[in-house]
């Protein structure tokens, strides 16, 4: 643009714009980005790409929930960064086996090479197994794969569900980098905090490190666990701005997998 | 006989080449060192403290162990707080490693589980090549020897490693700053001072089983009290020369109960008083 200019007045005219816009074009960028997306923000200095991060949070929210002889995954279809959404169907559910579904949300890069890094190691263990991975067992690998980014984890946070052996509900809650245990229910992502409360008053039961032991299982059928999720995601989509435009349910029981989808609000 | 070296052999990161972008086989053999991927970055310290911000790892405990004339007692909290939010109210922080071997959990949750559950599988295969079980002392110096290998680099583990081996019960003290000691009386994490405080103040060596476990019940109980990171269920472990066993686990919602028994307020007295000197 300022290429031809030979006035050296002119040129340092330029540059003096130049830098000008640069700035202007850097608060943009800090206005439109709220701030928990830029983890190395406070950092300062000449070098290039100290303000760069390579993770971005896409939102969206991950409901779970096991029962006596089903599971419900559900997840939100939305995709956003910043304040701008990117899609209103985007599946955030992926489903690994006959009894297994992953909800996960967080950096949706992340979240599918993690799912072709499973999906593979899946195939795999079928090639040499000659059977599907069962639930447990692909709870135990992604805790594994998720653990060997530890340096540089998958910014992903995930709820796995299906039946185990016995043909019982089974759901997992990870963090990012591997940590995981069994639960009755669970929630992950940006609407986590909404939806767990609300999961908490209607299903917690006895904690299974109580002694001596005392029914754990969740008390609802498999058609009041559905309307309950459908509630907390209708719920959830009116307060916070990442969950939204729709809602994906997968439950998995000895009937196989059936799929439904429930609109939320666009706005 | 063969000495097991398996603790000496470094630890291999590796940084993503472009040639082959970050997904390995899964097909390494069992037992081989594992490999981690880095980021390719000039500030590896910075980058890792940007994502331990952003990931935000579950943090928060109270966990404790001590000996006594007849074993060691092992107990612990069940909360799991990432930030401000508590993430979950029954986490299992004390690992059983093997029947004679527990290691308790502190600090970075997938680091305590993934490298205890490493231990447990070095455990066995040091029982299978040597016919006799490890001892607490080199269990726990396999996890030590792992841990100051990857020092500097971000893990977050602060643990006890106890159990009961041929000297009979044993205790150490491992953290990921490579720290190992051997001791009588542990208690590690924030709300940690609290329960020293309960748990100095009532130890004694020749407890009997019934009283080290109240004791310990007792400790963590008051640390989930005063700490805000600490709470759920206090579990207690008892080590003896058969292997542990888990004794208790209560609820510390019922346990204030047990401990601060509601008294009927004086108001509610005053009123049955009158009522019944008005009935008389």
């Amino acid at each position: 643009m300022h290429e031809n200019i030979a006035n050296i007045e002119n040129s340092k005219r330029a540059k003096k714009k130049e830098h000008a816009n640069q700035s202007r074009e850097n608060r943009n960028m800090a206005m439109m980005m709220p701030p928990r997306l830029n983890p190395t923000d406070s950092a300062s200095g000449p070098k290039q790409h100290q303000t760069w991060s390579p993770y971005d949070n896409n939102g969206g929210t991950c409901v779970a929930i096991a029962g006596a002889d089903y599971c419900v995954i559900a997840a939100d279809t939305r995709m956003s960064t910043g304040f701008s959404i990117l899609t209103r169907d985007h599946s955030k559910i992926f489903v690994i086996s006959e009894t297994c579904a992953l909800a996960s949300s967080g950096f949706q890069a992340d979240i599918s090479a993690l799912q072709k890094n499973l999906d593979a190691r899946h195939q795999t263990y079928q090639h040499q197994h000659g059977k599907q991975m069962s639930c447990p067992a692909m709870a135990q690998l992604l805790s594994n794969t998720l653990y060997y980014k530890r340096f540089f984890p998958y910014y992903a946070f995930n709820v796995l569900g299906g039946l185990d052996d016995q043909g019982k509900g089974c759901v997992y809650s990870y963090d990012a980098v591997g940590s995981y245990e069994r639960v009755g229910y669970a929630a992950q992502g940006s609407g986590m905090q909404l939806i767990m409360p609300v999961l908490d008053n209607q299903l917690k039961s006895a904690s299974p490190l109580v002694l001596p032991k005392r029914e754990t299982a969740t008390p609802l059928t498999e058609a009041e666990a559905v309307d309950l999720v459908k509630d907390t995601f209708a719920s959830a989509a009116e307060r916070d701005i990442y969950t939204g435009d729709g809602v994906e349910i997968v439950t998995i029981n000895a009937r196989g997998i059936q799929k439904q989808y429930m609109e939320l609000k666009k706005d | 006989m063969r000495l097991d070296f398996g603790g000496l052999d470094p630890v291999s990161l590796q940084r993503i080449s472009s040639a082959d972008a970050g997904f390995d086989l899964p097909c390494n053999p069992i037992g081989s060192a594992p490999s981690f991927h880095l980021p390719a970055v000039a500030d590896l310290d910075g980058f890792e403290k940007a994502a331990v911000d952003m990931v935000k790892p579950l943090h928060g405990t109270t966990t404790l162990a001590f000996v006594f004339k007849e074993g060691v007692i092992v107990a612990a909290d069940s909360r799991a707080s990432m930030g401000n939010y508590i993430s979950s109210q029954n986490v299992k922080k004390i690992l059983e490693i093997n029947p004679y071997l527990l290691g308790t959990m502190a600090g970075g949750a997938a680091d305590c589980q993934f490298w205890q559950r490493n231990l447990g599988t070095r455990c066995r295969l040091h029982e299978l090549g040597n016919k006799r079980r490890i001892s607490v002392t080199g269990a726990s110096k396999l996890l030590a020897n792992t841990l100051y290998s990857y020092r500097g680099m971000g893990l977050s583990m602060g643990t006890m490693i106890a159990g009961w081996d041929e000297t009979g019960p044993g205790l150490y003290y491992v953290d990921s700053e490579g720290g190992r000691v051997k001791g009588k009386r542990f208690s590690v994490g924030s709300g940690s001072t609290y329960a020293y405080g309960v748990l100095d103040s009532g130890y004694r060596w020749d407890m009997t089983v019934e009283e080290a476990v109240e004791l310990a019940r007792r400790s963590i109980y008051h640390a989930t009290f005063r700490d805000g990171a600490s709470g759920g269920v206090a579990s207690v472990y008892y080590v003896g020369p058969d292997g542990w066993k888990k004794i208790s686990g209560d609820d510390v919602g019922e346990l204030h109960y047990k401990y601060y028994p509601v008294s009927e307020a004086a108001a509610e007295q005053e009123v049955v008083m009158k009522e019944a000197s008005s009935a008389s």
